[in-house]
């Protein structure tokens, strides 16, 4: 089954950068790589801090897959699927995410 | 076994003396004696190789080369202050001064040296002195403050060491030289006169084949020398450097075997005539030689140690080159400098543009290299001392190694090719074998070795060829030096900084593009958010540079381990009038902050969620606060005492300075943070020495200290310039901080940056004082454009409804983290220490 929901329009995002909705109570923290035209969501508690601000930290690449680099102590989760690259024993959960026209809509029925 | 301690004697405890001491308490025989050492001055021995750091600002302590308890740790009785004035050879006995009889089986002499004075009518006149303690230094200092000129009598190695302190003591410095060049033991004459002419260019006049007949009252100075041709020179100091003699009185008076123009004569084992007597050092005559060096004295002491442990052992003379600065310039001398060999072949190179004078002596068959001179550029020195002292055979054409390379071909001897048995560092005779061992046990920076081997320890001239030892090693365990910053970029900051300034590149996405791949890091993407604002100081959340800048910059303001912020406005100079301070209380009274006062004199208001902190700085600016730059790496606080205008002691107004400086440097982006302190006297309430930039009111202007560091890993600051007016002191600091920003790596503070430096203190002041690289006027331009261009990044923010978008903390709700719980302590908030997480489970991964 899935469940899109709509979460604001394409403007609202930060080029380059992460933002952080409210999704059914839900911090999610939602990036955005317009030149990819690419959108991942992760969920916005960062682990080791015990904090929500993932959708603070810079994104970019490592070895190719998209990473967010946690803005307290500087882990690195992969974008797409939220595995921390230091600890393989920790994973945070990833949505599904995309833009429909300007729509950001996200599916909060991870696998 | 219980046989009773012999008693070890030792007269003397300078640098040669202690040597031995520290050699002896290594051995296994130090078991076997109790030992004694009398040391004549008020204080155990110091580092007389390094005095003129005495002027720099070094202390006593500083340059004190006695490890803390260690006299007490070994059980060695030291009389200190007590000079040994009699020996009996028959009872074995030595008399001190003060009445101290002591017993010995051995008696170790190591008297040193006195300086020469030539017996010249008016030579013990009250302004001439001598250069050889700390005593004679204080003495210096004392009576160049009541004068304008200066003279060095001697023009050899100490002699213009001198100079250098009675020119930076801001005397207009002669040096008068009876040989008619300088340093004419080491030099040859082509040799000596580019040494004048460098020496002379910086500013001290050098008189060559000059007699002093007489010294008497001058007219416009204290003093006014009489030269044998008739010339006069009119001088307020005269130090005497005109070379070292034995101080052997103490054997003489015993009867020991001294030579013709004195020294206590020893043999191989460094015994004197008399078998339970040594002598080592500069009192000792050893195959007609004195050695005014302290590597040979070391060498002795050796001798002695092992000799003393039944051990094979012989001094058989020592190297007496040398590679030093004198003044900022190099010179080094090497072997059979004067080509006196049978024989030997000489190659010249000489540059008259640059100023680069370079002598080579090699053996009739062109296959050894006997001796060398080096004036305006050493930097072959290691490469040509390792030749020599190995009998490496030479190069085809030996004048490859005296020509400058065109190509890329180094011409230099690598590591690689030095045996094992080579000595790296004739200080404290550590050889390339000794250094390899170490890094197989684990030592990788030169610092490690440094305190692993002692190598590069001592007078210094071996750290090139330490390090290139060091690189070789760890190239062959595989060790790869990687100086990428990261896998987007294959260069390094500095690389990055130049081809941004050079290309002005003003977005990362250009940068990237022209000269690296991928998306970018949380590594690249700050350093050079940096960088372009080291250059071009644009407002750092333009939409293009927002999502480059680091946790703190991103919200300008400091993110604490709950996701609040804490907000730190600008206090320059630390000084607040009542008002403002009630203005800081009621903002954090109204958003419930936690409030502390810094360590550079500001305050810290903490606990602000990100959706607060436009409000709160909406009202902080109204007051009138502008923006701390606690967040950024950037010039942070100039912290101030209050200075002359209340203080009883105070000598310049410190606060004024602070605030001027802070204000002209604030919003400034570097490598790492930047702090700065102003004390407005010696006292140094400011602790000004412990600050990146520090500067310390005296009499004479500001005295500016550089590279100093608290926190981690404390760093005492170098005494940089002294006797400094404020424009000046301004322009030296543009200019060191430009040159820190361009070339540190990234999170280096200056203290690193410093230690890293090759050339170190003397270089960076060649840069900046100097201009040695031409680069000043740039320097200040790249400063000005950052002065010019300020504005506070917080007034700029909330003046711009499109940046306060990023300040919520959701996107599609106006709720507040409920994740955030304080919890009150001692009458504040603080986070709470344990939270629900009520959010989400971690998912274990199989």
């Amino acid at each position: 089954m899935s469940h899109w929901q709509t979460i604001c329009e394409v403007d609202a995002l930060q080029a380059n950068s992460g933002v952080c909705a409210l999704v059914e109570g839900q911090q999610v923290a939602v990036f955005y790589m317009p030149k990819s035209q690419s959108v991942f969501a992760l969920h916005n508690y960062d682990p080791f801090a015990k904090a929500n601000v993932l959708s603070r930290g810079i994104i970019g690449d490592l070895k190719g897959e998209p990473i967010v680099a946690s803005p307290v102590y500087k882990q690195h989760f992969n974008l797409k699927t939220g595995c921390c690259l230091e600890d393989e024993t920790v994973k945070i959960p990833a949505y599904s995410v995309r833009i429909d026209q300007s729509h950001v809509q996200i599916n909060l029925d991870y696998d | 076994m219980n046989t009773p301690k012999k008693t070890l004697v030792v007269i003397g405890n300078g640098m040669v003396g202690h040597h031995f001491l520290t050699s002896l308490v290594n051995s296994p025989i130090k078991e076997t004696y109790h030992i004694v050492t009398f040391c004549e001055e008020p204080r155990a021995a110091y580092d007389r190789v390094h005095l003129s750091a005495f002027f720099s600002g070094q202390t006593a302590d500083d340059l004190s080369l006695v490890e803390p308890g260690f006299f007490e740790q070994h059980g060695i009785t030291l009389h200190i202050g007590d000079k040994a004035a009699q020996i009996n050879r028959e009872e074995q006995t030595v008399l001190s001064d003060k009445g101290a009889l002591i017993h010995y089986d051995t008696l170790v002499l190591a008297t040193g040296s006195f300086p020469f004075v030539p017996p010249v009518p008016g030579h013990d006149r009250p302004e001439c002195l001598v250069y050889r303690t700390i005593e004679d230094l204080e003495a210096i200092a004392t009576v160049a403050q009541k004068s304008k000129v200066g003279v060095v009598v001697g023009g050899g190695l100490l002699g213009l060491e001198a100079a250098k302190a009675l020119h930076d003591l801001g005397l207009k410095t002669h040096v008068v030289e009876f040989a008619p060049r300088l340093m004419a033991v080491q030099l040859d004459e082509a040799g000596g006169a580019m040494l004048r002419h460098k020496i002379e260019h910086l500013g001290v006049t050098v008189h060559t084949g000059k007699n002093t007949q007489l010294i008497t009252d001058g007219e416009h100075c204290f003093n006014k020398m009489c030269f044998a041709d008739g010339e006069e020179l009119e001088t307020d100091l005269i130090l005497f450097s005109a070379g070292i003699r034995p101080r052997d009185d103490i054997a003489r008076a015993c009867g020991l075997e001294v030579g013709p123009r004195g020294g206590i004569v020893i043999d191989n084992q460094c015994k004197t005539s008399d078998a339970n007597i040594y002598a080592i050092g500069e009192c000792a005559l050893w195959n007609g030689m004195i050695y005014g060096l302290v590597a040979p004295g070391y060498a002795m002491a050796r001798t002695v140690v092992a000799d003393l442990a039944s051990q094979s052992a012989h001094f058989t003379g020592a190297d007496m080159s040398t590679k030093l600065k004198l003044m900022g310039v190099d010179v080094a001398s090497i072997g059979d400098a004067h080509a006196k060999s049978q024989g030997a072949l000489t190659y010249t190179y000489q540059n008259g543009d640059l100023e680069v004078y370079k002598r080579i002596v090699v053996s009739a068959d062109k296959k050894h290299l006997l001796g060398a001179v080096l004036v305006g550029d050493a930097s072959g020195y290691s490469t040509l001392l390792q030749y020599c002292l190995n009998g490496i055979e030479l190069p085809e054409h030996p004048d490859t190694l005296i020509l400058p390379s065109r190509s890329d071909e180094s011409g230099g001897l690598g590591p690689d090719a030095l045996p094992l048995s080579a000595q790296i560092c004739s200080c404290y005779d550590v050889s390339k074998g000794d250094i390899c061992q170490a890094i197989e046990a684990g030592c990788s920076t030169v610092g490690d070795l440094k305190a692993g081997t002692k190598a590069g320890s001592g007078c210094g001239g071996c750290a090139a060829l330490v390090k290139s030892v060091l690189n070789s090693e760890l190239t062959k365990q595989g060790v790869t030096v990687n100086t990428d910053l990261c896998e987007h970029f294959a260069y390094t900051r500095q690389d990055l900084f130049t081809l941004i300034k050079v290309e002005k590149i003003t977005t990362f996405d250009d940068l990237i593009e022209k000269h690296g791949h991928g998306l970018g890091c949380d590594i690249c993407k700050p350093t050079v958010a940096s960088i372009l604002a080291s250059n071009w100081n644009d407002f750092v959340l333009k939409p293009e540079l927002a999502p480059l800048q680091d946790s703190n910059d991103a919200f300008l303001a400091n993110i604490q381990k709950d996701g609040t912020y804490s907000v730190v406005p600008r206090i320059a100079g630390g000084e607040i009038s009542p008002d403002m301070l009630i203005t800081l209380g009621q903002v954090g009274k109204k958003y419930q902050l936690y409030t502390k006062i810094t360590g550079g004199q500001r305050v810290d208001l903490f606990g602000a969620r990100v959706e607060q902190l436009p409000l709160i700085w909406k009202d902080l600016i109204d007051a009138g606060f502008e923006s701390g730059h606690a967040y950024g790496k950037s010039l942070r606080t100039v912290k101030s005492c209050v200075g002359s205008n209340w203080c009883r002691y105070g000598v310049d107004d410190s606060v004024g300075l602070a605030i001027e400086l802070e204000n002209r440097y604030k919003g400034l982006r570097s490598p790492h943070k930047i702090k700065f302190a102003v004390s407005g006297c010696t006292r140094e309430c400011a602790e000004a020495q412990g600050k990146d930039v520090g500067i310390i009111a005296t009499e004479h202007g500001w005295s500016l200290y550089v590279c100093g560091n608290g926190g981690m890993k404390p760093r005492h600051a170098d005494l940089f310039a002294t006797h400094l007016d404020k424009e000046t002191l301004i322009k030296y600091i543009d200019r060191f901080l430009s040159f820190y920003i361009r070339t540190a790596d990234r999170l280096q503070r200056t203290s690193v940056w410093m230690e890293n430096m090759e050339g170190g203190l003397d270089y960076l002041k060649s840069v900046i004082i100097e201009d040695n690289l031409g680069l000043c006027e740039q320097l200040e331009a790249q400063m000005q454009h950052v002065v010019d261009t300020y504005q506070c990044e917080w007034k700029t923010t909330i003046e711009d409804e499109s940046k306060l978008k990023r300040f919520k903390h959701f996107i599609n709700s106006d709720q507040a983290d409920d994740n955030i719980v304080f919890i009150e302590e001692r009458g504040q908030l603080r986070p709470a220490e344990t939270k629900v997480q009520k959010h989400f489970k971690l998912v274990e991964v199989a």
